[in-house]
């Protein structure tokens, strides 16, 4: 596999250019679709998985959007490099076959153009999904309804004029949309404000979960909100409300920040630089010690306490700190004990590339 | 401040209760908050989707725990999975599950989205567009590799042969 074959790995959201992209690191857009008449993915056999990727390979190939769609076949790939994709917010754990036991899936795929994927025998037939730089909700769904509109017309859709387009799991039924963003709240959590606004979340409809989406933790400040529901509501209603509420939580974050600048600024000051020290001179670190600094130090960026890195460079942290990347980029095995001395070393390295951080 | 339950931790949390007629005001470190059934912070954190939706949308085990027992026997015809079957993984077998177990589905549609009613993009399948619309040639040749493939699978060849003349023709 060769990833270079993807500008920007795939991940042109790192480069921060979107709005509020100090908070807001990235917005998600994801469409649930099935192929009409195949069973769904827990019930197909492999010639039904089979025949879904060759429909999806040939809709792809005669469609305009995905006609130079680079295509990655996750069962014939190494765990490494399937693991490399996850990490990347490309493909989901599950399609990753990366769960204990559960190798991929024969006809489990990946197709990716520009900023658009198709995940190909995922829990669903087709798992379309767009990742943007910052808060950028209308662009992102733009995006990825456009892809959806094309292979929707080249592949007939499992669709209900009732329940809307039909999916293995109900709780995705209807329109099979998902929007999420990826933000970050160290102020509502050094306030011990961020289980209020959690709580109120889960009561306007709305879910959060950790970096990686279902089932994965928080770590670093980092949370996913999205919509819960699916059905019931126009693909427009439920962006504009999850895009109304990010705007709110946005505005707590800042207000819980400048509630911090006023009442403890030289702590504040502390922890930021204390974060920015141990990332340039540590030498081992952890993935979780890693995310925890990172957070510091983006804080102290967003608040201008430290004059850099830039937020690219925080981005890209947070990618290429992972496992798998390390591995790979020093030719080791994902279970090599000196990972947290590679993974310091290249954090150096990248800091050291930043124009120069000096206290002011 | 110090907990004053363990007098040990410090207090984060103010539980106000009112006993007798009089308002008591408690300070309480995260621990002995819980241990008082205060939710706090901590446990909210570990447990966030602590509502009713929030928990279906985790797994959809138990978005398929929902659904009432009583039509366990009844089969899809297409699929041949059964409600059992839902209830166990949370996954339907295929889209005539939906038509197959209209009802139930239709019941756990409206507790899990609050309604069953999709207002979202209407949809119609290549081929089957409705008002005389023509559907994409594209898809109709896509159509006929998939039949083509079937048939090659069924060794059914003399429909294959006469698929890929149709084929070249449109191609």
């Amino acid at each position: 596999m060769d990833l270079t074959l993807l500008p920007d790995g795939g991940m042109r959201w790192l480069d921060a250019s979107g709005p509020k992209s100090t908070i807001v690191l990235s917005t998600r857009i994801r469409l649930a679709r099935n192929v009409r008449g195949i069973a769904f993915s827990q019930r197909a056999k492999d010639t039904d998985r089979k025949a879904v990727l060759d429909r999806v390979l040939e809709a792809a190939a005669a469609s305009d959007h995905l006609s130079s769609a680079v295509a990655f076949h996750l069962d014939e790939m190494e765990r490494p490099e399937r693991q490399l994709l996850h990490e990347r917010h490309l493909i989901s754990k599950e399609l990753a076959g990366l769960e204990r036991d559960s190798p991929p899936r024969p006809g489990a795929a990946l197709l990716v153009q520009d900023q658009v994927g198709v995940m190909v025998n995922e829990e669903d037939h087709l798992r379309l999904h767009g990742m943007w730089s910052g808060f950028d909700l209308e662009d992102a769904y733009a995006a990825v309804e456009s892809v959806d509109g094309e292979l929707g017309k080249l592949i007939p859709f499992a669709f209900h004029p009732e329940f809307g387009y039909l999916t293995s799991c109900p709780t995705n039924a209807g329109t099979g949309l998902r929007a999420s963003v990826l933000i970050h709240l160290p102020g509502l959590v050094l306030t011990k404000e961020i289980n209020k606004v959690l709580q109120g979340l889960a009561q306007v409809g709305l879910t959060f979960r950790g970096l990686y989406g279902e089932g994965s933790e928080v770590v670093g400040n980092f949370f996913q909100l999205s919509n819960q529901t699916t059905l019931g509501k126009t693909e427009d209603e439920l962006i504009d409300h999850l895009g109304k509420i990010v705007r709110q939580v946005v505005e707590y974050e800042e207000q819980a920040r400048d509630v911090l600048l006023r009442t403890a600024p030289e702590e504040v000051e502390d922890k930021t630089w204390r974060a920015y020290g141990l990332l340039k001179h540590a030498r081992r670190l952890t993935f979780e010690e890693t995310m925890n600094l990172l957070s510091g130090v983006r804080l102290g960026v967003g608040l201008k306490l430290l004059p850099g890195p830039g937020v690219y460079t925080l981005n890209k942290l947070l990618i290429y700190t992972q496992l798998a990347h390390l591995a790979a980029m020093d030719g080791r095995s994902t279970g090599d004990r000196e990972l947290p001395t590679v993974r310091a070393a290249f954090v150096r390295r990248l800091l050291e590339d930043e124009p120069n951080v000096e206290p002011r | 401040m110090l907990c004053d339950n363990c007098k040990e931790r410090d207090a984060i949390i103010n539980l106000t209760q009112v006993e007798h007629d009089s308002k008591v005001t408690l300070h309480l470190c995260e621990q002995c908050a819980q241990l008082k059934g205060v939710e706090t912070g901590g446990a909210v954190l570990k447990s966030p989707l602590g509502n009713f939706l929030g928990a279906l949308g985790k797994g959809g085990g138990t978005a398929g725990a929902l659904v009432a027992t009583g039509a366990d026997g009844v089969r899809c015809p297409a699929c041949s999975s059964t409600l059992r079957d839902f209830r166990d993984s949370g996954r339907l077998g295929c889209d005539q599950c939906y038509i197959t177990f209209d009802a139930h589905l239709r019941d756990l549609l409206r507790r899990l989205h609050g309604s069953s009613q999709h207002v979202g993009e209407r949809y119609d399948a290549p081929g089957d567009l409705k008002g005389g619309g023509a559907a994409d040639p594209r898809s109709r040749l896509l159509e006929l590799k998939a039949q083509l493939r079937r048939a090659v699978e069924g060794e059914n060849f003399e429909l294959a042969a006469e698929l890929r003349d149709r084929i070249r023709v449109l191609e």
